[in-house]
């Protein structure tokens, strides 16, 4: 089964940054400009197979982000189609959805609700949300006291929390210390032993070769290969220079 | 988005709601208390102005009443309306984020408004107990009118928060509109004064038919006019048809303009 087919997608943004106020709009409508695009990516297809861990690599910019924002239906492709079965959980940003001057709880209550669980699920949830977080009594502070790190253990647990069939994620475990970066992979491990899907964008090429079979490499919006895992990272470092 | 979400919405409302409240007041010491404080000053200062200084009441009641029936309506319109407004773009780290269907945001952003109005609510029922006046058979109509405000508050932020994301100054326009609604709106002078001519016109508007409505069912003990229910009832379809309409179209692209 194919959990994730992404077929000729080409998505582009308009160079737009501080043009949205009214005598912009304006000006527009009477010249009739068109805004330079941006294509972040260019007719990209590949497909995920259900229960499989698939890597996106490539350099900033490449268009990473784009394709797990698509992914999750965030934004929609200009050309082409992608298609997703199931449930989709995505960590794409520290704290997407909190508030600083909500506490853990109130913020771990706000975001179940806003990744669909019900009353009765979450309070079912709420203490192993908790625990795996790892935060402790932290939890009753209003979180602009936490720390990234703590951000973003507890925007893992939920995520996670949602019992996803996709989980989309993006590069942020790398913020957690070695003791929650390792708890994080294996909580990704229980969800490749039960079958569930995972889309990983990363620049960690370890990360990369143990955990996941296959991998897309991007550059510039296009995909410059794809396959397993081992063979597209060692193209991936033979290409880039050697860092220290 | 796509239909891909699949949740509890009721459970979603209640936390939007109870975010947006809990943020509010848990920097105010004095809490809750705002809501009353800030339509009881103005409604003492209008009644001073308009019973001392123009002295020219033709309230047919008690004008402080008279002038909180007209205040809560225009409160509550100018701060949801104001609120739902700029809703998609003050939450643009859960539009970019988070899958969840985008018309929620608007729709909580207007209904954490009501929390305030129900509290003002209260102040004003609890104001014409005070002045002698009882409840009848027409406050069940209290309601209806009520909910088909806050339906016809929905719609316009709906639409009004989608051309946001576009046109940034919309918030600007949003504002300038609600000062100059307040003249507009009989707050502190009576629906007799306006001369025959704008009387129609007077009527379509929302807000000043509520104003109407509230009077009419607390103060002359009445129920509010056929006529005037029916006004109210167009304007919450068309505004709510209106901001699906204009928010559907917009929404596809949020994403990146935002």
């Amino acid at each position: 089964m194919i959990a994730i087919r992404f077929d000729h997608v080409t998505k582009s943004f308009s160079h737009h940054a501080g043009q949205m106020l009214l005598r912009d709009r304006l000006r527009d409508l009477v010249r009739r400009t068109h805004r330079t695009r941006f294509e972040a990516l260019k007719n990209v297809s590949f497909e995920v197979e259900t229960g499989e861990s698939v890597a996106i690599i490539g350099p900033n910019g490449s268009g990473k982000s784009t394709i797990l924002n698509l992914a999750t239906g965030l934004a929609r492709p200009d050309v082409g189609s992608v298609r997703v079965d199931g449930k989709v959980s995505a960590l794409l940003e520290l704290g997407a959805g909190f508030h600083p001057d909500l506490t853990g709880a109130e913020n771990v209550r706000v975001n179940a609700a806003l990744m669909g669980l019900s009353r009765a699920q979450t309070r079912q949830r709420f203490e192993g949300i908790v625990d795996f977080s790892g935060i402790g009594d932290f939890i009753d502070e209003p979180m602009r006291t936490y720390s990234s790190g703590m951000t973003m253990r507890l925007a893992f647990s939920v995520a996670v929390s949602v019992d996803p069939d996709v989980l989309v994620v993006d590069e942020v475990i790398g913020v957690g210390d070695q003791a929650f970066y390792a708890q994080c992979v294996e909580k990704m491990r229980s969800f490749q032993r039960a079958g569930k899907t995972i889309l990983l964008a990363t620049h960690s090429v370890e990360l990369v070769t143990k955990f996941c079979q296959r991998a897309l490499w991007l550059d510039h919006g296009n995909v410059v290969a794809q396959g397993l895992a081992r063979e597209v990272i060692a193209a991936y470092k033979g290409s880039v220079p050697a860092s220290p | 988005m796509r239909g891909t979400w699949h949740g509890d919405y009721l459970f979603l409302f209640e936390n939007l709601i109870l975010k947006d409240f809990r943020i509010r007041y848990r920097n105010m010491s004095l809490g809750i208390l705002w809501s009353l404080i800030n339509p009881l000053v103005m409604m003492g200062v209008l009644t001073f102005v308009f019973s001392r200084v123009f002295a020219q009441s033709a309230a047919g009641g008690p004008f402080p009443l008279f002038v909180l029936c007209g205040l809560v309506p225009y409160n509550f319109f100018a701060s949801a309306f104001l609120t739902g407004t700029t809703s998609i773009v003050d939450n643009a780290g859960l539009v970019k984020r988070v899958p969840v269907p985008r018309e929620v945001i608007p729709i909580a952003s207007v209904l954490s408004n009501c929390v305030h109005l129900l509290i003002q609510i209260a102040l004003l029922l609890v104001l014409t107990l005070a002045f002698g006046l009882r409840p009848g058979p027409q406050w069940k109509w209290l309601p209806v009118v009520w909910i088909l405000y806050v339906i016809f508050v929905c719609g316009l932020a709906l639409g009004a928060s989608a051309v946001n994301v576009f046109i940034r100054d919309t918030r600007y326009i949003v504002e300038s509109f609600n000062l100059v609604l307040f003249w507009l709106v009989p707050i502190f002078y009576s629906f007799n004064i306006i001369p025959k001519k704008y009387v129609e016109i007077y009527q379509f508007n929302p807000v000043a038919a509520l104003v109407m409505a509230s009077r009419n069912i607390l103060m002359e003990q009445t129920r509010p006019a056929t006529s005037l229910m029916v006004n109210m009832l167009m304007a919450a379809s068309l505004s709510m048809a209106l901001g699906i309409l204009i928010f559907r179209w917009l929404k596809p692209r949020f994403y990146e303009h935002i």
